[in-house]
C-alpha cells in the first residue's frame, strides 16, 4: 500500500475501494466436466458504477456471479472484493455479510413465508443463531420493511405468502430482499424477465438510483432495458470478455454482431 | 401471559394442551381417588401405558422439529431416545445398591457376573441423580452436536443424511450389544428398584412419572413452538424451503442445523429418560433402526410440521399397536406399513391436515349459509 494509506482506512464494514475498483476478477477459469464455462475472464467493476453484462445464452454470466458469491469455486484465477477481501477464501454467508447481494436469474424467494417475512429474513444485521432466537423487529427495521414494500410496490401484499405471488411480483420481492440486505455490491441476474413494460421502467429507475452509493452489476438480455440504464456494457462470450464500452460502441463492434447473428 | 403468547396462532396446540391438562388431572383422580372395584377406577398398568405414550409423543415432537421444520429426515432419533434412557437406567442401576442378586453394593449385577472388579470410569457419578439428569441432556446433545457438525459442515443432505443417521443408530445398536461396552450387553439394564428412594412399583411413583411425562411433553411442545415462532424458526423454515438462498442472504446454514438438531436430540433424550422407569428396562433393542423409522411414521401419520400432529400420531399409532399386537402380534408391522402408504397417498398432510380441511369446509358452509 502507498504511504499514508492508514489515513484512508475504510470504515468498518466497507470494502476497501481506495483504488477505484470494488471488484477484481482476474484470469478466472471454470470448467464443468471438461467444458470451459469461464475462460480466462478478467473484469473490473468500479466503485459506484452501474455495469451491464450481456452475452448469448451459455456465455457464462450466471457462472461468473456464482464465482463472486462463493457458489462455484474457480479452477484458477483471483477474485477480490475491494483491496482486502479475497472472495475465493470465503463461504457464501461470509460473502453476503461482507456486502455482496445477489438476485437470482430464476426468482427465488422463501415461498412459505409472507412477503414481509421475506424482507425480515433478508435484512442486514446480526445473523447468528442465538441472536435470532430472541430477535424482535425494531421500529427502525419495521420502517425499513414498510419503505421497501412501498418501493417495490408490494405494500398491499404485506401478509401474502410469497409463493402465491406472480412471477413479476417475485422479481420485485427479490429486488426488495436485495435492498434490505444493504449490500455495497449488487449482482442482479435478469431482473426484468416476466415484467411488463411499465414495471421494466420502474426497475430501470430503481437500479439507476442505486448506482453511485452502491455498485451494481446487471445481467440482462433485454437490449432496450440495457440501453436505458447502461453507461458501460461488457459483452461476455464463451466465458471471456469479448468487448467492453458504451452501448453504441458495443453494438457496432463487428465481433459482437457476429456472435449475436451467429446465434 | 407467556404461554398464551406462544400458542397465539396455534389452534391445534391449544386443543392438544387443554386435553393433556385434562388428562393429567383426570387420570390421578380415576386411579388414586376412585376405589378399586368401582367401574370408573383406572388400573395402574393403564396409567403407566399412557405415560409411555406421552414419552413417545415427546419423541415425535422432537422429530417433527427437525423433519417438519428444518427438513432433515432423521432416521436415527431412536438413538438419542435410547441414550437418554440408558443415562436414566444407569442411575436406576446404581440405586439398586446391595439389593442385587449378588448383593454387591459397588457393582451392578451384570458386572459382578462378568468378573469386573471395579466400576468403569464412565459409570462414575451416576449414583447421583442430578449428574444422571445432566447426562440425559448432555450425552444425546453432544452426540448430535458432533454428528451434526460433521455432517452439515460437509453439506450432506437428503437421502444420504437419512442413511447415515440410520448407520449411526445401527452402530450404537451393535456397540451396546457387546458385553465389554459395560452397559449390560444383550440384556440391557433392568430389575430397577426405586428412584430417589421411591419404589418404582408403588402407585404413587408411577402416577408421578406419568404426570412428569405429561409435563415434559407440554414443556417440550411449548419450547418447540417458541423456537418456531421466533425469527430463528423462520430462518429454519427458510433453510428447509431454499437452503442455498438462505446462505446467500448471510445465514450460516450449518450452525442453524446443528443447533436445532442438538435441541431435538436433547428432547428425545428427556423422553427416553422418562420412558425407562415406566417400562422398567432399557436394552440395545431401543437402538434398532426400525424404531427410528417408526417414529417418522408416527409423525407422517399425525401430520408433518404441525407439532400437535406429531403428538396425535404418536399416541394413536401406539394405541393401535397395543391393540393389534395383542390380537395378532405378527401382523402389526404390515399394518403399520400399509397405514403409512395409505397416509402418504391420500393424506399427505396427515391427520392434522384432515382436521384443517374439515375446518376449512365447515367455514365455507357457514359462509354459504349466511
Ligand atoms: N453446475 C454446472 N454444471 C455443468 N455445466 C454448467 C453448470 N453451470 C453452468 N454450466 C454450463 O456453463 C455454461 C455457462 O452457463 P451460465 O449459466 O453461466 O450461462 P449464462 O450466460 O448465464 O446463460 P443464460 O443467458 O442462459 O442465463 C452453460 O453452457 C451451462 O450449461
Ligand atoms: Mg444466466
Amino acid at each position: 500500500m502507498s504511504e499514508g494509506a492508514h489515513l484512508r482506512q475504510p470504515e468498518a464494514g466497507q470494502p476497501d475501494a481506495s483504488h477505484k475498483a470494488i471488484l477484481y476478477l482476474e484470469g478466472l477459469n471454470v470448467s464443468f466436466d471438461g467444458f470451459k464455462a469461464i475462460n480466462d475472464l478478467t473484469l473490473y467493476i468500479d466503485s459506484g458504477e452501474l455495469r451491464c453484462i450481456i452475452g448469448p445464452n451459455g456465455a457464462g454470466k450466471t457462472t461468473m456471479m456464482d464465482i463472486i458469491t462463493g457458489k462455484t469455486r474457480p479452477n484458477s484465477g483471483q477474485a477480490w472484493f475491494g483491496q482486502t477481501v479475497d472472495l475465493l477464501k470465503l463461504s457464501e454467508p461470509e460473502i453476503a455479510n461482507a456486502g455482496i447481494g445477489r438476485k437470482f436469474q430464476k426468482p427465488t424467494v422463501f415461498e412459505s413465508h409472507s412477503v414481509a417475512e421475506n424482507l425480515e429474513l433478508a435484512m442486514h444485521g446480526n445473523k447468528s443463531v442465538w441472536y435470532s432466537l430472541r430477535a424482535r423487529l425494531s421500529g427502525e427495521q419495521q420502517a425499513l420493511i414498510d419503505a421497501t414494500l412501498h418501493t417495490i410496490g408490494l405494500t398491499d401484499h404485506y401478509h401474502q405468502q410469497a409463493g402465491a405471488l406472480s412471477h413479476g411480483q417475485k422479481q420485485w420481492l427479490e429486488i426488495g430482499m436485495l435492498l434490505v440486505q444493504k449490500p455495497h455490491l449488487l449482482l442482479v441476474d435478469e431482473p426484468v424477465a416476466g415484467m411488463t413494460h411499465q414495471e421494466m421502467e420502474r426497475t430501470a429507475e430503481l437500479l439507476t438510483s442505486l448506482a453511485g452509493k452502491h455498485s451494481v452489476v446487471v445481467v440482462e438480455h433485454d437490449m432496450d432495458f440495457v440501453r436505458s440504464i447502461a453507461n458501460k456494457v461488457t459483452v461476455l462470450h464463451q466465458g471471456s470478455v469479448l468487448a467492453e464500452g458504451t452501448m453504441d460502441d458495443v453494438q457496432n463492434d463487428q465481433r459482437v454482431i457476429e456472435v449475436y447473428l451467429g446465434e | 401471559m407467556f404461554i398464551t403468547r406462544i400458542l397465539q396462532n396455534d389452534r391445534g396446540g391449544q386443543i392438544m394442551l387443554a386435553v393433556l391438562a385434562l388428562v393429567l388431572v383426570l387420570v390421578p383422580v380415576l386411579n388414586l381417588l376412585v376405589p378399586e372395584g368401582n367401574f370408573l377406577h383406572m388400573p395402574t398398568y393403564l396409567v403407566t401405558l399412557l405415560g409411555k405414550y406421552l414419552t413417545y409423543a415427546l419423541l415425535a415432537v422432537a422429530v417433527d422439529l427437525v423433519w417438519g421444520y428444518l427438513g432433515i429426515l432423521s432416521l436415527g432419533h431412536g438413538a438419542f431416545f435410547a441414550l437418554g434412557g440408558y443415562a436414566m437406567g444407569m442411575y436406576l442401576m446404581r440405586q439398586i445398591g446391595d439389593r442385587g442378586v449378588y448383593g454387591n453394593a459397588n457393582l451392578p449385577d451384570f458386572m459382578v457376573f462378568l468378573n469386573w472388579k471395579e466400576l468403569p470410569w464412565f459409570w462414575q457419578g451416576f449414583d447421583m441423580f442430578w449428574f444422571a439428569m445432566l447426562m440425559v441432556l448432555l450425552v444425546p446433545g453432544l452426540l448430535a452436536f458432533v454428528f451434526g457438525w460433521l455432517a452439515f459442515r460437509s453439506r450432506v443432505t437428503g437421502v444420504y443424511l437419512s442413511i447415515i443417521t440410520q448407520a449411526l443408530t445401527y452402530a450404537l445398536l451393535l456397540a451396546f450389544f457387546r458385553n465389554e461396552m459395560g452397559f449390560g450387553g444383550n440384556n440391557g439394564l433392568t430389575d430397577f428398584k426405586d428412584i430417589l428412594g421411591f419404589s418404582l412399583q408403588s402407585d404413587n411413583t408411577r402416577m408421578t412419572l406419568f404426570v412428569l411425562s405429561g409435563l415434559a411433553l407440554a414443556g417440550g411442545y411449548l419450547l418447540c413452538r417458541y423456537i418456531i415462532n421466533s425469527k430463528l424458526g423462520r430462518i429454519v423454515v427458510a433453510i428447509r424451503d431454499a437452503e442455498s438462498r438462505t446462505r446467500f442472504v448471510g445465514y450460516r446454514v450449518e450452525h442453524y442445523k446443528v443447533w436445532v438438531f442438538t435441541v431435538s436430540a436433547m428432547l428425545a433424550g428427556v423422553a427416553g429418560a422418562l420412558y425407562v422407569p415406566q417400562v422398567g428396562i432399557i436394552n440395545p433393542g431401543e437402538f434398532s433402526p426400525l424404531n427410528s423409522i417408526e417414529i417418522v411414521i408416527w409423525v407422517a401419520i399425525g401430520g408433518r410440521a404441525t407439532l400437535y400432529g406429531a403428538v396425535l400420531g404418536a399416541i394413536l399409532v401406539n394405541y393401535a399397536k397395543t391393540v393389534f399386537t395383542g390380537l395378532m402380534p405378527e401382523s402389526w408391522i404390515f399394518m403399520l406399513g400399509a397405514l403409512f402408504v395409505l397416509v402418504t397417498l391420500y393424506l399427505p398432510q396427515g391427520l392434522a391436515g384432515l382436521v384443517q380441511q374439515f375446518q376449512a369446509k365447515g367455514w365455507l358452509q357457514r359462509r354459504a349459509a349466511a
